[in-house]
C-alpha cells in the first residue's frame, strides 16, 4: 500500500521537503527561481529577510554535520527566524528517551520547524509522519536515503553554468550505494529531463537495479565521463576500505579519482561538482578540485539561498500575506 | 453431553471428504460423521448452514512471547487469538526467553497453555545450546523429557558448517525433524529489505536473495550427506522454492512452507518506509510471491503458516530499519489463506489440507483430520462473509499487521478445541 506523498498539505503545497522523489518539475523550478531572490540578498550589505521573524526552527543532528548543520543555521537567521541546534548522540536516544518523545517535547517549546539529520533512512518521513500537524520538516539527509537539499542547491549550481537541463549529459562517480546526494540527484535530474543521467563506480558501490532510476551504469570511468557536461565527484568515506567493498584508497584513486586526464575525456566546458568536503588525492586531485571548471565552493555559497528558498516557501505556507509585504 | 454441528459443509482433505455432512462429537472426539449415532444425545447443536466445517488450522511457527516479552504477547492472549483465527495446534519457536534448550521450559510453556485453554501448544527444541551454534543441544531429552516435536535454531542459523552436520547427523539418529530458517548471515547482515529496486531506491540496507538460497544449497546437501528429516520454514524467493522442490523430486525427505504475508505483499508495499511491511525473511518481488502462490497451489509448499510475531506499539515506531520485524498473524491466516482461491490455483480442499492435515504431518502429530475417532478439533468458518481488519478487534496483544484497513473474505464463526468451543463470533 503506497500512502500519499507527505510532503503536501491539503492544498498541494510544499509541507515538508524530505525527498526529490514524486516532486514536479514546476516545483523544483520555483523552488530555483525563489532562491535566485535570496542569493542577490547574500550579496548585499543587510544581509537579512525578516521572513521567517517570530519563526523557531530547531536543527535536530542526530549525526554529526558541521557543514550541513552552520548553512541551515546561517540560512535561518538570514530568514530572521530563531534558531535551537540540538546535537542528539546516538546512544542517548537508543538507551532511553525515544525519538517520539524527544518531538513531543520540542514540539511543547513551539517549534515551527525541525531540520532532521538522522543516520537511518527513512528517519525524516518518519518524524514528519508523527510530528504536529504545525510543524514542518526538512530532511538534511536521512541515511543513504535522500538529502533534497543539496540535490536542490546542486541543480541550481548546475543551472546557473547549463540553463538546459533536456541538453545535459550529467556523471555521477563514486560510492553511489551509500549515498543519499546520489539518490536525491538522480531524482532531481529525471525530473528536470536531463536525457543522459550515469553513474560511475566498481560495482561494489553501485545499488542494484539503479538503472530503474533512471540512470546508466557503467564500471570504466574512461567511458562513462565521455563528454559529459556536469561531473559530480562523491565523497568516498574512509570506513568503506574496512569492508571488502575496496581494496585500498589507492587503488580507488587510479581507477576513478578525477585527474586531469580524465577530465579532458569530458566536455571542455564541463563543470566539476563535489558535495563535499572533498578527499584529495581519493576521489579528486588536487588540480581539478582547484582548478578552473571546479565550482565546489560555488555550491557552497548557492547552498545558503537554497536553503532559505526552501525554508521560505514551506514555512511561508502559513505566513502568504507577510511574503507579499 | 454430545454436541451436534448441522448442515455444514464437511472438508476433511485426510479423508477426501468434501460434501454436506453433520458432524457428532462426544468426550472430545468425533463419533459420527452424517448421520446421528443411536443414543447420541446432543447438548449443544451448532447450525452451520452455508459454513465451512474443517480440521482445526495446525500453524507451524507462532510466537507466544511468554517467557520473557509478556510486554508484547502472553500465552493466553495469544492462544485466545489463535482461537479467533480457527487455530487449534501452534508450534512454537525455541527463542523464547529463557530458551527452549531445557525440557523445563517445553513444559512450562505447554503447561501454560492447557491452563489457558484455548489451544494445544507444542514446542521446537533448540538445536543448539542457548541457540548460539556451538555445542549441541540435550535434544533427545528435549523430545523425550520435553515433548519438543522438533529442533530448530530458530533464527539464528549454525554459521560453522561442521556443527551444522553433527547436529543434523545427531537429530537424524533421534529420529526429530530440523527445522530450518535458511539465512546466510554474512549476506543478510545489517539488512532490513529485499535487496532490489525498492531497497535501492529507499537506501535501505538490502538482503540479497542469495542470502537465503546459499543457505537452502548448503543445508540441501547437508541433508543429503546425514538422512536428517528437514523442514524449510518461511521461504521467501522462487529460486529456493525450485531448489528444494527439486530435492523432493529427487527423494530428499524435505518440506517446506510459506508464511501468508509472503503471498500477499512485496517490497513495493514498503511504499514509504512502512514498518509494518519490516518482515524476516524480508516482502520480495512479484515474481517470488508468485512463485510461491503456485508452489503452494501444486503442493511442493505443503503447509502456510502465520509467522505469527505481536509486537508492543513501540516497536513500529521507529525509522524503517530501527523497527522490529515481524507480523501479528494469528487472525489473518485463515482469510489470507482463502485468497489464493481468487486466482482458482487450487480448490478449498487442497488449501485447507495446507492449514491442517499437511502441517500436522510435518509436525509428526495426529491431528488435522476429522475421521471417526479424530481428536475433535474444529474450524468453522462462513466463507461469504467479508470482514475489515481493525486494530480494535483483534484479540492478539500485537496490533502490529500492514493488513489493517484490508477487507478480508472468510470469518471463523466457532473453534472448538477437544469437543470444546473455544471461540465463538458474535452474531453479524
Amino acid at each position: 500500500m503506497i500512502r500519499k506523498d507527505i510532503q503536501f498539505d491539503k492544498k498541494g503545497r510544499l509541507r515538508h521537503f524530505l525527498t526529490t522523489e514524486g516532486i514536479s518539475r514546476p516545483l523544483i523550478t520555483d523552488i530555483l527561481d525563489y532562491a535566485e531572490n535570496f542569493a542577490s540578498v547574500v550579496n548585499k550589505p543587510v544581509k537579512k529577510a525578516p521572513l521567517l521573524r517570530g519563526k523557531t526552527i530547531a536543527n535536530l543532528f542526530f549525526e554529526a554535520s558541521t557543514r550541513t548543520r552552520t548553512t541551515f543555521e546561517l540560512a535561518a537567521k538570514r530568514l530572521s527566524a530563531d534558531v535551537i541546534n540540538i546535537n542528539i548522540q546516538t546512544s542517548a536516544t537508543k538507551k532511553g528517551e525515544s525519538l517520539l518523545d524527544m518531538l513531543r517535547n520540542l514540539e511543547a517549546m513551539h517549534t515551527d520547524m525541525f531540520i532532521v539529520r538522522h543516520m537511518t533512512s527513512g528517519a525524516a518521513h518518519f518524524i514528519a509522519e508523527h510530528v504536529a500537524p504545525h510543524i514542518s520538516v526538512i530532511n538534511a539527509g536521512d541515511g543513504s536515503h535522500a538529502h533534497p537539499t543539496q540535490a536542490m542547491l546542486d541543480m541550481f549550481t548546475i543551472r546557473r553554468h547549463k540553463p538546459d537541463f533536456t541538453a545535459l549529459r550529467v556523471a555521477i562517480v563514486g560510492d553511489i550505494m551509500h549515498s543519499r546526494v546520489a539518490r536525491s540527484q538522480i531524482h532531481a535530474l529525471n525530473i528536470l529531463g536531463v536525457p543522459d543521467v550515469r553513474v560511475i563506480g566498481p560495482h561494489t558501490l553501485i545499488p542494484p537495479h539503479v538503472e530503474n532510476m533512471g540512470v546508466h551504469v557503467f564500471h570504466q570511468v574512461e567511458q562513462g565521463l565521455r563528454d559529459a557536461d556536469v561531473i559530480i565527484m562523491l565523497r568516498l568515506q574512509r570506513e568503506r576500505m574496512q569492508g571488502a567493498l575496496l581494496p585500498s584508497e589507492a587503488e580507488y584513486f587510479a581507477n576513478y579519482g578525477l585527474t586531469p586526464d580524465k577530465l579532458a575525456l569530458a566536455k571542455p566546458d564541463a563543470i566539476v561538482m563535489h558535495p563535499g568536503p572533498i578527499n584529495r588525492g581519493v576521489e579528486i586531485d588536487s588540480t581539478v578540485a582547484d582548478g578552473p571548471q571546479s565550482v565546489i565552493l560555488e555550491q557552497v555559497t548557492n547552498g545558503l539561498a537554497v536553503r532559505m528558498a526552501i525554508m521560505a516557501m514551506v514555512l511561508g505556507r502559513t505566513s502568504d500575506e507577510e511574503v507579499a509585504s | 453431553m454430545g454436541l451436534h454441528i448441522k448442515n455444514g459443509h464437511l472438508i476433511d482433505p485426510a479423508n477426501e471428504v468434501d460434501s454436506k455432512a453433520d458432524l457428532f462429537i462426544e468426550n472430545g472426539q468425533v463419533v459420527a460423521i452424517g448421520n446421528q449415532p443411536e443414543g447420541f444425545n446432543a447438548e449443544t447443536v451448532i447450525d452451520a448452514a452455508g459454513q465451512i466445517v474443517c480440521p482445526g488450522l495446525v500453524d507451524l511457527s507462532a510466537r507466544l512471547r511468554e517467557p520473557g516479552q509478556e510486554h508484547k504477547g502472553t500465552i493466553e492472549s495469544e492462544t485466545r487469538a489463535a482461537a479467533a483465527g480457527g487455530i487449534t495446534t501452534l508450534c512454537v519457536p525455541p527463542d523464547t526467553d529463557p530458551i527452549i534448550d531445557t525440557p523445563a521450559i517445553s513444559k512450562l510453556i505447554r503447561n501454560r497453555a492447557r491452563i489457558a485453554g484455548f489451544a494445544n501448544v507444542v514446542t521446537l527444541g533448540a538445536l543448539t545450546h542457548q541457540l548460539q551454534g556451538e555445542h549441541l543441544a540435550e535434544m533427545s531429552e528435549l523430545q523425550t523429557v520435553g515433548g519438543c516435536v522438533g529442533i530448530s535454531n530458530a533464527l539464528n542459523p549454525v554459521k560453522n558448517t561442521l556443527i551444522m552436520r553433527r547436529a543434523m547427523e545427531y537429530a537424524a539418529s533421534c529420529g526429530l525433524t530440523i527445522f530450518l530458517h535458511a539465512d546466510d548471515t554474512g549476506l543478510s547482515a545489517g539488512g532490513c529489505a529485499h535487496e532490489g529496486m525498492i531497497s535501492t531506491r529507499l537506501g535501505l540496507a538490502g538482503i540479497p536473495e542469495s542470502a537465503e538460497t546459499v543457505a537452502v544449497a548448503r543445508e540441501l546437501m547437508l541433508i543429503e550427506q546425514t538422512g536428517v528429516r528437514a523442514h524449510f520454514c518461511h521461504l521467501s524467493s522462487a529460486h529456493s522454492i525450485k531448489m528444494i522442490a527439486r530435492a523432493q523430486h529427487d527423494g530428499l525427505p524435505v518440506t517446506m512452507d510459506v508464511a501468508a504475508h509472503q503471498l500477499h505483499l512485496t517490497d513495493m508495499d514498503i511504499g514509504f518506509f512502512n514498518s509494518q511491511c519490516h518482515v524476516l525473511p524480508p516482502l520480495r518481488t512479484q515474481r517470488d510471491k508468485d512463485a510461491l502462490s503456485k508452489a503452494v497451489a501444486q503442493g511442493c509448499i505443503s503447509a502456510i503458516c502465520s509467522d505469527h510475531q505481536p509486537h508492543d506499539a513501540d516497536a513500529k515506531l521507529a525509522p524503517f530499519g530501527e523497527t522490529e520485524p515481524g507480523i501479528s498473524a494469528l487472525e489473518t491466516l485463515l482469510p489470507l489463506a482463502l485468497r489464493l482461491l481468487d486466482d482458482k490455483l487450487l480448490s478449498l480442499s487442497d488449501l485447507i489440507s495446507r492449514l491442517t492435515t499437511q502441517p500436522a504431518q510435518i509436525l509428526g502429530l495426529n491431528l488435522g483430520h476429522l475421521g471417526q475417532g479424530a481428536k475433535a478439533d474444529i474450524c468453522i468458518f462462513d466463507p461469504e462473509q467479508h470482514w475489515n481488519v481493525a486494530p480494535e478487534n483483534m484479540l492478539s496483544q500485537g496490533k502490529n499487521t500492514p493488513f489493517i484497513g484490508w477487507e478480508m473474505k472468510g470469518k471463523v464463526t466457532h473453534t472448538l478445541l477437544n469437543g470444546q468451543i473455544v471461540y465463538q463470533a458474535d452474531k453479524p
